[in-house]
């Protein structure tokens, strides 16, 4: 690539403004971007940092509710902002194109996926089926799609979300973009999943030498991808640099935080063998009318304790809680709390025994009642269980705002709608704790925010724990956390418990199988990282065919 | 303040909506002020011309025209809105019930609208008015049972994305009680599509009672209704006056009024942002 060349994509001190609560608010701050052909660029920040947004400015699109009021975008050479709806789309689809977060929200769920696919290039593009769908079939090939031949004959529900989001990709490719945007494109997969995506969407983009914009919140993810990085924070650039000088050495202090993210380690606490466990579950099986999710499954937490359960979805962690709330009566098995069973069925529980087992929701939105106010959703429990009234009861919502660091006197008469998704997944810690709880399970209580937060959000549980001895059931996917802080591990895969032991039996190597392809599949803050995997991987599965 | 505010943003349409509306309530509420004849009070002779003693002329018994008209307001709107708040309190409760307990309280409560529904409305509404006869009581209770039946169907379909959500089941593993789970947590949260539904449902129990009444099964003689006031004087059309049509006037202005608000109320609910 020689210097002279114009680039590709010249975004000049872009201005974006959205509407909400009655104000324009500023989203993108002047932002300067430049992308040569052929180069792939990361664009990472917490969420609210503008990178959709850019990326979708990129196309000379902004959303519903927003406006370009300055600076400009140039498309080799050609004016975005401004410009013509007929010539935008002339643009986007053959020239530009976009892969979207959720594959499975972006089809349309009537059509046959090839129908989906060819259907720009035949209208926009001037080729004619039989061509675009033989086009098609060789993407699919490069994007190593399962029966490439047929796969365009389904309807997006007939496949699986990896399967749909490579088909994405495929469709993005269909007229060979000159620049195509991805927007968090793995982020809704598993992580095994998400290495075939992330492999099959690097080879493709070298294959046909589209230009792309990368956006993540996952640095690993991105390190893989992107040629250069550019950090976003608050609609304003942090740092730009090309990936490995961005991972070996970031300048500015936000860069450095996102880079420690990963660090932080709760003390393991032993686990007293002896004593009556608080939650036992006994060779619990359940299922959803006649699909089993759970099969013999069972597991011991013992006071004070976090017990991780780790697996892809589908694996039938949820359910387990769902099991243990008495929310899905087991079809067998039984569920004991401090050595009693618990009636199946959360209906028949006394009150006394609902208020022990609390629960948190992976997403804080729809876990908090939109309509009720801060002390009401947290003084609900209190006077529901304690029968706390009047001052009493408020001292005891400023105590325990005080307890997830939020100042009780600005908090307690908001709505949830003024909160930020870190705030109000600390509320829902709070309620929880409200009830006085022995045991909380948190189903997946990171997953839906940042990692900074998404780390605060650790510490915070950790604290708790240490101060008033509370044992945690804590569900996620993700690899990273039950590393950060859980005492005793338990893996599983399609309903069943395949591994399990403490932290550091279950971290050290040898890894059973399927504990080993799960951990190994968590990216690293490395660029070789992917590589290195997938050679590993062909080398076993070729020692496996020979 | 808050409530002032919204309403000064309002587009024009749901303004004069609101409006009209207003000014529909303040003529009901004083009609006896408003009105310089009484509600019955044969006072001239029939037909009387526009003009004069007779604002608007007087009707086919003499009585005056423009009294009459204010004296319906109250009648028309009073029962209708009667009629629509006790369909709402039926079906709206039924249908957050029925979703909320799910199994066999939704399927009979489904089961049993279903059949009410089947039947063609204005229809079952004269079988039944024509068996426990023709006075208020059972017309606001006949009206608001059939128009329930709808009530209980958006209610339930709204509150069934409600119910799923997971305040509500943190609320159930808490161990609350139905009236909490329908009072605090779905209600409210459904609220904005049943606000708009009323004023449309509104709209609708009025032109049936005004249909009604011009079939002669509404509002009964001498009572002043606006609807049995344009089959009353229906015969003065063929003579090019426009005095029957008054009344039909009215029903028509209120009718736009209240969908104006409604579509203004629907639109602050549906979360589109105006720019």
């Amino acid at each position: 690539m020689t210097m002279s060349e114009k680039p590709l994509l010249e975004i000049r001190d872009l201005h974006i403004e959205g509407h909400y609560q009655d104000a324009w608010h500023p989203l993108i701050k002047g932002i300067d971007l430049t992308l040569q052909r052929g180069e792939v660029l990361g664009l990472i920040g917490e969420s609210g940092a503008g990178k959709s947004t850019l990326g979708l400015a990129s196309m000379g699109y902004v959303r519903d509710g927003c406006r370009i009021t300055g600076g400009s975008v140039r498309f080799d050479g050609q004016e975005l902002v401004g410009a013509k709806p007929e010539a935008l789309r002339t643009l986007r689809g053959l020239r530009i194109a976009y892969v979207a977060q959720s594959a499975a929200a972006s089809f349309n769920p009537a059509h046959r996926l090839i129908d989906q696919h060819v259907e720009t290039a035949v209208r926009n593009g001037g080729i004619d089926r039989v061509r675009a769908e033989a086009e098609a079939v060789e993407l699919y090939r490069v994007l190593r799609l399962p029966n490439p031949e047929q796969i365009g004959q389904r309807y997006p529900h007939q496949v699986s979300g990896g399967q749909l989001q490579r088909v994405m990709t495929a469709m993005a490719m269909a007229c060979h973009p000159d620049l195509i945007i991805f927007d968090e494109p793995t982020t809704a997969l598993d992580v095994t999943t998400q290495i075939e995506v992330l492999a099959a969407i690097r080879d493709a983009v070298k294959t046909y030498g589209s230009a792309a914009l990368y956006i993540s919140h996952d640095l690993a993810v991105v390190a893989q991808m992107a040629d250069r990085i550019m950090v976003l924070r608050h609609g304003k650039l942090v740092e730009e640099a090309d990936t490995r000088s961005m991972l070996d050495a970031p300048q500015q202090d936000y860069t450095k935080s996102l880079w420690a993210v990963r660090s932080f380690r709760t003390e393991p606490k032993p686990c007293p063998q002896q004593a009556t466990p608080l939650l036992e579950v006994r060779k619990a099986s359940a299922s959803y009318g006649h699909q089993p999710v759970l099969q013999e499954v069972s597991l011991k937490l013992h006071r004070g304790q976090t017990l991780a359960v780790i697996g892809e979805s589908g694996s039938g962690k949820s359910s387990t809680a769902r099991l243990i709330t008495g929310l899905l009566p087991p079809t067998a098995g039984q569920v004991l709390y401090d050595g009693e069973a618990l009636p199946a069925d959360y209906r028949q529980r006394s009150k006394e025994q609902l208020r022990r087992v609390q629960m948190i929701y992976q997403i804080p939105d729809t876990a908090l009642n939109p309509r009720q106010r801060i002390v009401d959703i947290i003084g609900r429990p209190l006077s529901f269980y304690l029968g706390l009234k009047g001052q009493a009861l408020r001292q005891r919502v400023a105590e325990l705002l005080e307890m997830i660091e939020l100042d009780p006197a600005l908090y307690m008469e908001r709505q949830p709608r003024e909160l930020s998704g870190g705030q109000k997944q600390r509320i829902c810690i709070a309620r929880a704790l409200a009830a006085e709880p022995q045991l909380i399970i948190c189903d997946e209580v990171t997953s839906a925010l940042d990692q900074l937060v998404a780390e605060g959000v650790l510490k915070l549980l950790n604290r708790i724990q240490q101060q008033l001895g509370v044992a945690y059931l804590f569900i996620t996917h993700d690899v990273a956390t039950v590393r950060a802080i859980a005492d005793e591990v338990l893996v599983m895969q399609r309903g069943q418990v395949v591994d399990h032991g403490s932290r550091e039996a279950i971290f050290t190597p040898p890894h059973r199988d399927y504990t080993g392809l799960l951990f190994s599949s968590e990216p690293e803050m490395d660029p070789d990282w992917l590589d290195r995997l997938l050679a590993k991987r062909a080398l076993t599965s070729t020692v496996q065919t020979v | 303040m808050s409530l002032i505010k919204p309403l000064l943003r309002a587009p024009l349409s749901a303004q004069f909506g609101l409006l009209v509306i207003v000014l529909y309530i303040l003529v009901a509420l004083f009609a006896p002020v408003l009105a310089p004849f009484g509600e019955t009070e044969v006072v001239g002779e029939g037909f009387a011309p526009w003009g004069g003693q007779f604002l608007l002329g007087t009707d086919n018994l003499g009585r005056d025209m423009f009294s009459r008209l204010v004296y319906g307001a109250r009648n028309t709107l009073g029962i209708a809105f009667l009629t629509t708040l006790l369909a709402f309190a039926v079906g709206g409760f039924c249908g957050l019930v029925a979703a909320i307990r799910g199994g066999w309280i939704d399927q009979g409560l489904s089961r049993l609208v279903d059949i009410l529904m089947a039947i063609p409305q204005l229809i079952f509404a004269l079988l039944i008015l024509s068996v426990v006869g023709t006075n208020a009581t059972s017309l606001v209770l006949v009206i608001a049972l059939l128009d329930a039946t709808r009530v209980f169907r958006l209610s339930r379909a709204v509150a069934m994305t409600v119910v799923v959500q997971d305040f509500v089941e943190a609320a159930r593993l808490r161990g609350e009680g139905l009236w909490w789970l329908v009072s605090r947590e779905v209600l409210p949260n459904a609220a904005a599509p049943l606000i708009a539904e009323f004023g449309l449902r509104f709209c609708f129990v009025f032109l049936f009672i005004s249909a009604l009444s011009f079939l002669g099964l509404g509002i009964q003689p001498p009572t002043a209704d606006w609807g049995s006031m344009v089959r009353d004087n229906a015969v003065l059309i063929t003579f090019g006056d426009i005095s029957p049509l008054l009344p039909a006037l009215a029903v028509a202005l209120i009718t736009v009024s209240v969908n104006f608000v409604v579509d203004w109320v629907l639109h602050k609910s549906s979360g589109l942002k105006e720019c």
